[in-house]
Order: structure tokens, then C-alpha cells, then sequence
């Protein structure tokens, strides 16, 4: 229902006043590009630029499963557009606390709304980062603004995906997952 | 250079507070900083506030960073102010629109101090 929400708020920012003027680009058709919509390589590439650039870390794919605990942080970005779906960063609390630390050179001691609101915004960069890769989907469309999910015991489930990818990420003890949900591509 | 009054805008304040450091590592001499959470805030802003330099999100609720930019030269706030975007949004289209709307520089995030350095001091120079 999350999914939903987000990928609908997406889809009606790219039909609204915010990056209006580009319907005209919607004859575009990324159906035939697909293989390198969903190469991995886009999504391994932009999650080492985002934690490069913005915490000052290598971050590298980790073939094992993500460090599990018992409270996680999630943040969900619906794409609209020629492409709709979402992207969906997933950590433990305590990942979620060391990445916010570097983002803003404060100490935390729990998942604050500080560090909901970093997430949030490595949520986005992610996404924007990922649609950036391939020219005509980052023309094409649009990014929700982040949802931020907080708790224990809860899954991503999506439907018969277009296709998805699923990469675990590791900097230095911390890790993290990051999925993209294509649900529907035009 | 003069200290510089500005206006960040963006939904997220660990955002905002991540632009003022890199504005700070960029050696621009910021004499005060006002942030608002969206454009509605930062028009409110700017009608009681001078600036010398604006700094605004794409992705807010409420009013978006492009309306916020048409807003600001239709109700002549803030003239021969200089706009900068900061956004995920990449695209040449969008850099377009930015542009058509007023903006007179573009970054994208993820950034480096030094892009802001390079896109910010000159505009400031300018102004």
C-alpha cells in the first residue's frame, strides 16, 4: 500500500507544475532499453557516488545478506513517469545512525526524526542518482518525495515486478540494502 | 568578498544544514543563514528578509523549487538575486526548465564542496 502511495505521489509530480513542459518527451519508450535500465552496474555505481560524495566513504557491494537487527529504517522513492516503481533503501538502526552521523557530523543516539530525515534524503539521492544513469529515464521520469518507515518484523512485497534488483552494500561493519521495484515501464 | 546573507530551501534540514557546510568549505563569509522547509516558506521569507543568495530543492511538498523560483520573479522578491537549484534531478530538461524559470545555477545532488564552489562564487562575483 506504501508502494503505491509513493509511486502514485510520483507519478502526479511528473504530470503537475513541477517539471512541467516535458510531456512532450513522452514518446520516448524505454521498453527497448530495458537491459540497461535494469543493468546492476547503474545501481552499484550510484550508491558508491552517493556514499563517496556525501559521507566520504567506499561503499562496496557485499555478496553476503545484509546485517540483520531488530529495529530497521526504511525509506521508499516512487518513480512515475515512463518508468513506475520505487526505490528502497533498507538498514539496521544502528546503520541508519552511523550514515546520518556522517552526513551531518552529529551524534545520535537513536533513530531520531535527524536521522529519519537523512535516510529520506539518501533514499532520494539514490534514486535520483539511479535514473540519472540512463538519459531518457532521468527526462522521463519523475522522483516522490521520501517516505521514511521505522519498526521491526516488517517486509517489501511487490507483485510480478517488471524486474527488480536487490544488492547488499557494506562500509566498513555497517551495511545496508538497496531494491528497485519496477512495476511498470512504458 | 562581503558577507553573504542566504536563503536555503530545501524539505529536509539535514539538507540544508549539509549546503550551509559546503558554503562554509566553499570560503563563502556567510553572515546569517535563513532556512525554509518549502517554497511557501521561503516566499514568506523573502518578503520581510533581504538575501544575496538563494539556494532551493526541486522535490518539496507543497510548492516545488521551480514554482518557487516563478513566484519569486512574478512578485519581483529578491531582484538580481541569484538562484542556484540543488537537486537529484539531473536531466537536461530539467536544467531547462530551471533556467526558463530564472535559476542561474544548477547542482546536483550528490555534491562536492568544490561544485559549489565552482557554481556559487562566480554568480556571487556577479551579482
Amino acid at each position: 500500500m506504501l508502494l503505491n502511495g509513493v509511486r502514485n505521489a510520483a507519478i502526479a509530480r511528473k504530470q503537475g507544475g513541477g517539471i512541467n513542459g516535458m510531456e512532450q518527451t513522452m514518446a520516448v519508450s524505454l521498453r527497448e532499453s530495458v537491459q540497461l535500465v535494469s543493468d546492476p552496474r547503474n545501481l552499484d555505481a550510484s550508491v558508491e557516488e552517493v556514499f563517496q560524495l556525501m559521507l566520504g566513504v567506499a561503499c562496496n557491494r557485499d555478496p553476503g545478506p545484509v546485517l540483520l537487527e531488530a529495529e530497521s529504517v526504511t525509506a521508499v522513492v516512487g518513480f512515475g513517469g515512463l518508468l513506475s516503481g520505487a526505490c528502497v533503501f533498507r538498514s539496521g538502526s544502528s546503520t541508519a545512525i552511523k550514515i546520518a552521523a556522517l552526513m551531518t557530523g552529529m551524534e545520535f543516539d537513536e533513530v531520531d526524526d535527524t536521522v529519519k530525515d537523512a535516510i529520506g534524503e539518501v533514499g532520494n539521492m539514490l534514486a535520483g542518482a539511479w535514473k540519472g544513469k540512463v538519459p531518457d529515464l532521468a527526462a522521463n521520469c519523475g522522483l516522490s518525495v521520501p517516505a521514511v518507515i521505522t519498526g521491526r518484523d516488517y517486509n517489501l512485497h511487490v507483485q510480478a515486478p517488471e524486474f527488480q534488483l536487490h544488492h547488499v552494500y557494506r562500509f566498513g561493519e555497517a551495511s545496508f540494502e538497496v531494491t528497485i521495484v519496477c512495476d511498470g515501464l512504458q | 568578498m562581503t558577507e553573504i546573507r542566504a536563503l536555503i530551501v530545501d524539505d529536509s534540514s539535514v539538507m540544508r544544514k549539509i549546503v550551509e557546510r559546503a558554503l562554509r568549505q566553499a570560503g563563502i563569509d556567510l553572515k546569517v543563514v535563513h532556512e525554509a522547509g518549502s517554497g511557501t516558506e521561503g516566499l514568506d521569507l523573502l518578503r520581510t528578509r533581504q538575501v544575496d543568495l538563494i539556494l532551493s530543492d526541486i522535490n518539496m511538498p507543497s510548492m516545488d523549487g521551480l514554482e518557487f523560483l516563478r513566484q519569486i520573479r512574478a512578485q519581483e522578491l529578491a531582484p538580481g538575486v541569484p538562484v542556484v537549484m540543488i537537486t537529484t534531478e539531473s536531466s537536461e530538461e530539467h536544467v531547462k526548465q530551471a533556467i526558463l524559470a530564472g535559476a542561474q545555477g544548477y547542482i546536483r545532488k550528490p555534491f562536492t564542496a568544490e561544485q559549489v564552489k565552482e557554481r556559487v562564487l562566480p554568480l556571487l562575483d556577479a551579482a
